[in-house]
């Protein structure tokens, strides 16, 4: 099932609907490096709120979303990362490096237009 | 499945799609005896990072998840094998940080720090069975 | 859903060929109905003879003693326990809090079965084949009656304990809102493993809950600050991020700190502040200072205001 990305002016969303499959994801990571080079915009929010695992493929892509984002100039915030998982990630050891992230989609947006 | 009948899951693992489909299951016996939200999350993740060596590594295995009763106490227990090319070193697998596939190889470690019991067999070139179990805090 | 009893196979026994175990069971389930009234009553006596279920008046006695009778024929006419372990739970659920204990609940289900054997013994003690097959078909269901009730008390039970745990375990700790989007937390006393996972639990639903921006986790109540404790506060922090949160750690000596560093804990993580009174003036600039200049880099970037 694939992500929909909405855009929002200088920034894109991308809501997460469902559990995802890798190839989703690995989709999704694709869809948005497309997509922000060609509306050239300036970060992409990627809203994790319904997903209820997080494991070390979700891990590595994200940050390679957020890696392959950065090579075109713009910023990724990760919103909606839920206790549970956040809880599961640390146990685990995984981080999400230096890449942003935020409460959910309104704190994402708030943060982001704080940068401008 | 109706989980009230059939306390015992068996599920073969291929493909990304069986990753989540047999974490799901988990989770939901996870949930049925009794666990905590975080619990079933946590459970539910080490199963993914279990599930994920075996595709990865092995192509294909089984994990057979299961209910556990001792004194009283309930739990989960989950048991993945393969055939795959096995763990020559299981000592260095388990330091955190190794690898020989892509990515962080937090597999093994990860997986033990989430769950209470955690047990390896391995013998390069027969197969590999992870055995890990949680009980209901 | 019937389920047929267990009964001797067909063939094992020459007597059983004439009658069937549902026969049987169809004329149990009569001598049960048509008895109702005194048997009911001899058991209520019983219960009260045996000084049990003190907590509970007679006419209260009475009432769930009607219940459980009228459910005891029911799961040998039907075979099911279902409504049985429904109506466990739901008595146990009320009782529980009456103070009913366990051995009460199991001593008047056997009670019970003790009437209602004798009753049998009495009517059928002409025939004693007969009443060995009548036994037959009956002490299995009884059996399993006396199970499913004292099994289904016992659950409920541990189910009241567990949640009474994770109350006293929240009332211990509070996560407190003191300003908006900012959350404290002193934590006071011994942190063991279980603790400190349930503190962070509760402080994560507390971010999400109060969308908190800033945490102030204040420790001078611990008295033990070891490398255990770095590394869960250091997980607490981490987690915390994910959720964009920041977090300041205030009652961490710098002394001890330096210990923790030397044993090899990372600390790099943490934004340390000595006291509570300084931790919150901070997590108030980094909610209302607009820009903030910062000498180091922070690892992972969350939603602060700086540049």
């Amino acid at each position: 099932m694939r992500v929909p990305i909405l855009k929002q002016g200088d920034y894109l969303i991308a809501s997460i609907q469902s559990a995802l499959s890798d190839e989703d994801l690995l989709q999704l990571r694709d869809d948005l490096a497309e997509q922000v080079g060609k509306f050239r915009s300036r970060a992409a929010i990627v809203d994790v709120t319904v997903l209820d695992v997080m494991d070390s493929f979700a891990v590595r892509t994200v940050r390679a979303i957020a890696h392959m984002i950065r090579l075109r100039g713009a910023e990724t915030v990760i919103v909606g990362i839920q206790p549970e998982v956040a809880f599961s990630m640390v146990q685990l050891g995984l981080t999400l490096g230096d890449v942003a992230t935020a409460l959910d989609l309104e704190e994402g947006l708030a943060y982001l237009n704080q940068q401008a | 499945m109706n989980l009230k009948s059939s306390k015992e899951l068996s599920l073969t693992v291929r493909s990304g799609s069986d990753i989540v489909a047999v974490r799901q299951q988990g989770r939901e016996l996870a949930s049925h005896l009794g666990f905590s939200d975080v619990e079933q999350i946590v459970i539910a993740t080490a199963i993914s990072e279990i599930a994920r060596n075996i595709v990865e590594y092995a192509q294909e295995g089984k994990i057979q998840i299961a209910s556990l009763v001792n004194s009283g106490k309930k739990g989960i227990l989950i048991v993945a094998q393969d055939s795959g090319p096995g763990i020559t070193d299981i000592a260095q697998a388990m330091q955190v940080g190794y690898t020989t596939g892509k990515g962080l190889g937090l597999g093994l470690p990860g997986a033990q720090r989430l769950m209470d019991e955690f047990e390896v067999e391995s013998q390069k070139g027969k197969g590999t069975t992870v055995t890990m179990k949680k009980w209901v805090s | 859903m019937t389920r047929k009893l267990s009964l001797k196979k067909p063939g094992e026994n020459q007597t059983n060929t004439s009658e069937s175990a549902m026969m049987l069971l169809r004329e149990l389930v009569a001598h049960l109905r048509q008895n109702r009234t005194q048997l009911r009553e001899e058991w209520a006596r019983r219960i009260t003879e045996a000084q049990l279920l003190t907590a509970m008046t007679r006419e209260e006695i009475f009432i769930e003693a009607t219940s459980v009778y009228d459910n005891y024929i029911e799961v040998l006419e039907t075979g099911s326990v279902e409504a049985l372990q429904a109506y466990a739970r739901n008595l146990s659920e009320r009782i529980i809090p009456r103070g009913v204990e366990t051995h009460e609940v199991v001593g008047i289900v056997l009670l019970l079965r003790d009437v209602l054997a004798r009753s049998l013994f009495a009517k059928y003690q002409a025939d004693f084949a007969k009443l060995n097959r009548i036994l037959d078909a009956y002490e299995p269901a009884a059996n399993r009656i006396a199970n499913t009730v004292a099994v289904g008390f016992v659950q409920e039970r541990e189910r009241i304990i567990r949640q009474q745990q994770e109350a006293i375990r929240e009332l211990s700790t509070p996560v407190l809102q003191v300003r908006e989007r900012l959350l404290i937390l002193p934590i006071i006393g011994v942190i063991d493993p279980q603790r400190a996972r349930q503190l962070t639990e509760q402080l994560l639903r507390g971010i999400r809950t109060n969308r908190a921006k800033v945490v102030v986790i204040d420790i001078t109540g611990v008295p033990a600050v070891d490398a255990t404790v770095a590394n869960h506060l250091v997980q607490t922090v981490d987690a915390s991020r994910l959720m964009g949160a920041n977090v300041i750690v205030t009652g961490l000596s710098s002394e001890i700190a330096q210990t923790l560093v030397t044993i090899g804990v990372d600390l790099s993580k943490i934004n340390a502040i000595g006291d509570l009174q300084g931790g919150i003036e901070e997590a108030e600039r980094l909610l209302g200072y607009k820009v903030l200049i910062t000498q180091e880099p922070r690892p992972a970037k969350t939603l602060d205001t700086e540049s």
